[in-house]
């Protein structure tokens, strides 16, 4: 068997939603170049719908594959919906992952959240904390 | 089409090596423990592989044993040389930071077991000096393990010098050779090492099959008990077949030694060259002291296992010392051992030729890591962060 299923290829060599948005209304970031994964993205953001993101990925094949997975699931969603977004919704997109590259696609639930929590700041948009956990453990990617 | 550059993980089996070893997966098929003709057959092969193999090193027959492999001998050396120093009360055991996991693993078994380890840094050139070892060795040091050729960034240790620390100290000094036999020259004598791990399937050989050099006088211990096969140091029926593949594969690796020295060392530099023309790269290892197949870069900007599926898209097969690629969280630990930071440890490449690759072929790589790595650093945010001067570059 393959390493990675069709749709993790497909996602990897063509990946959607690639590039920066520069006026963007939100931007998250997650990861760190010491474990190895970085992912960047940019929300366009109109009366509480994302129109358009973009997104940037350092990292493996699954962590781009995740990241525009992840893109194409929240693009014109209202922010309700992204906010309930899991890693296992992008992992059964994709047809699965290996289980050590689990972590890209929580990578990928963690950098909306990111991007989201940027948005209510910079609006002064109340919010639960709880919603937004703290930094990304990389010994702690499991599958929620 | 395939381009095939990742010869230092497995090479491709010789015409030469899968002819000596047909007869003996179908007519030859005797135990050489046997006593009739059809097993007589099969321990006059074994004989012949062994004198072959100890003449291809520069050894005595009796001083070879045939493993499993690289990593077994590997393990039957340390654990020999742990055995013997421990009658003596020596328990402290030399060895180096980016040895081979055959090695390392071994070593931490030991130091659960009560002995103590040194592990010698390596120089950001990938290598480690006959001052280092000499400095490192104690009165209660038992061994010196330190490898011949790198495996990741192909660096050619001064084991001869090491040896001589070594045999000044009266200490045993094993060498893991599996990178260089077959590679560049090696021989234990003019090494002067005591012990050496060879795997047939490096040079051409078949996968399975190994060696250990251990000079006469030496009693090694045996890893696995049972029948009294390699002179009781290494129990269970002879592999026939994977030792004489391996033998006849030696024999013409050494035979054509200089011929694809000088061939592989001439497209490895024009790979050398080429992939340094990419900015922000940066060579792994010393550029003379290396093996005539290996070339290791760092990519800044971008991880390795991206790197390595898109190559393979384009058809090279190579690999890469990210942790993507090791199925853990670090990067590679020969990558960190010569100071390369997490950063760039991840966006590395290797790629391991062999005598049969061409400039044309070079070339073709060149392109194809070239447009590979704009591709990636075009949607890394590392890059962009690097490109903008919001982070510092930590190449040239």
């Amino acid at each position: 068997m393959a390493l990675y299923s069709e749709k993790v290829m497909d996602h990897f060599r063509n990946p959607r939603n690639v590039g920066v948005i520069e006026d963007a209304d939100a931007v998250g970031e997650v990861g760190n170049a010491k474990c190895g994964d970085i992912m960047k993205i940019y929300l366009k953001i109109d009366n509480d719908v994302i129109t358009d993101v973009k997104f940037e990925t350092f990292g493996c094949g699954s962590a781009i594959a995740s990241a525009s997975m992840a893109t194409e699931l929240i693009k014109g969603k209202p922010l309700s919906e992204a906010l309930e977004l899991t890693n296992r919704a992008v992992v059964e997109a994709l047809d699965g992952l290996p289980t050590h590259k689990i972590h890209c696609s929580v990578l990928a639930e963690e950098v909306i959240k990111a991007a989201l929590k940027d948005y209510y700041d910079r609006n002064g948009i109340a919010y639960d904390p709880a919603m937004f956990p703290d930094d990304h453990d990389c010994e702690n990617c499991e599958l929620h | 089409m395939t381009i095939y550059a990742d010869n230092a993980a497995t090479t491709r089996l010789s015409d030469a090596a899968l002819q000596a070893m047909i007869p003996f997966l179908t007519d030859n098929y005797g135990n050489p423990s046997s006593l009739h003709s059809v097993g007589q057959r099969a321990n006059e092969a074994l004989t012949a592989a062994r004198e072959s193999v100890a003449g291809s090193l520069g050894a005595q027959p009796r001083e070879i044993t045939f493993t499993s492999g690289g990593s077994e001998a590997d393990n039957q050396a340390i654990m020999t040389a742990a055995a013997l120093g421990a009658k003596k009360g020596k328990k402290h055991i030399v060895s180096t930071a980016f040895e081979h996991h055959a090695v390392l693993h071994t070593l931490n078994k030991l130091q659960k077991q009560g002995y103590e380890i040194t592990l010698l840094d390596v120089h950001e050139n990938g290598m480690v000096t006959p001052e280092q070892v000499a400095e490192a060795i104690r009165e209660d040091t038992c061994l010196v393990t330190v490898m011949t050729a790198n495996n990741e960034i192909g660096t050619i240790q001064p084991i001869k010098e090491i040896a001589a620390v070594c045999r000044e100290k009266k200490v045993l000094c094993h060498t893991d050779a599996v990178q260089a036999v077959g590679h560049i020259p090696v021989d234990v004598k003019d090494l002067g090492v005591d012990m050496l791990s060879l795997s047939g399937h490096k040079f051409h050989g078949p996968k399975g099959v190994g060696a250990l050099y251990c000079r006469r006088g030496i009693l090694l211990s045996s890893l696995i008990e049972g029948g009294a096969q390699e002179r009781g140091k290494r129990a269970g029926t002879e592999n026939i077949a994977g030792i004489v593949g391996m033998a006849a594969a030696l024999e013409e690796s050494v035979r054509n030694l200089a011929d694809n020295m000088a061939k592989m060392q001439r497209v490895r530099d024009r790979l050398i060259e080429g992939l340094g023309e990419i900015e922000h790269s940066v060579l792994n290892g010393d550029r003379a002291q290396r093996l005539p197949g290996n070339v290791n870069y760092c990519f800044e900007g971008i991880e390795g296992e991206s790197i390595l599926l898109l190559l393979d898209d384009k058809g090279v097969c190579a690999s890469s010392g990210s942790a993507c690629t090791s199925g853990s969280l670090d990067p590679s630990h020969v990558l960190l051992a010569i100071g390369r930071p997490h950063e760039i440890a991840h966006g590395s490449l290797r790629l391991s030729i062999d005598e049969t690759m061409t400039l044309n072929d070079a070339d073709y790589i060149i392109r194809s890591v070239k447009e590979t790595v704009a591709l990636l650093r075009g949607m890394s945010p590392v890059w962009r962060d690097l490109v903008s001067g919001k982070k510092e570059f930590i190449t040239k």
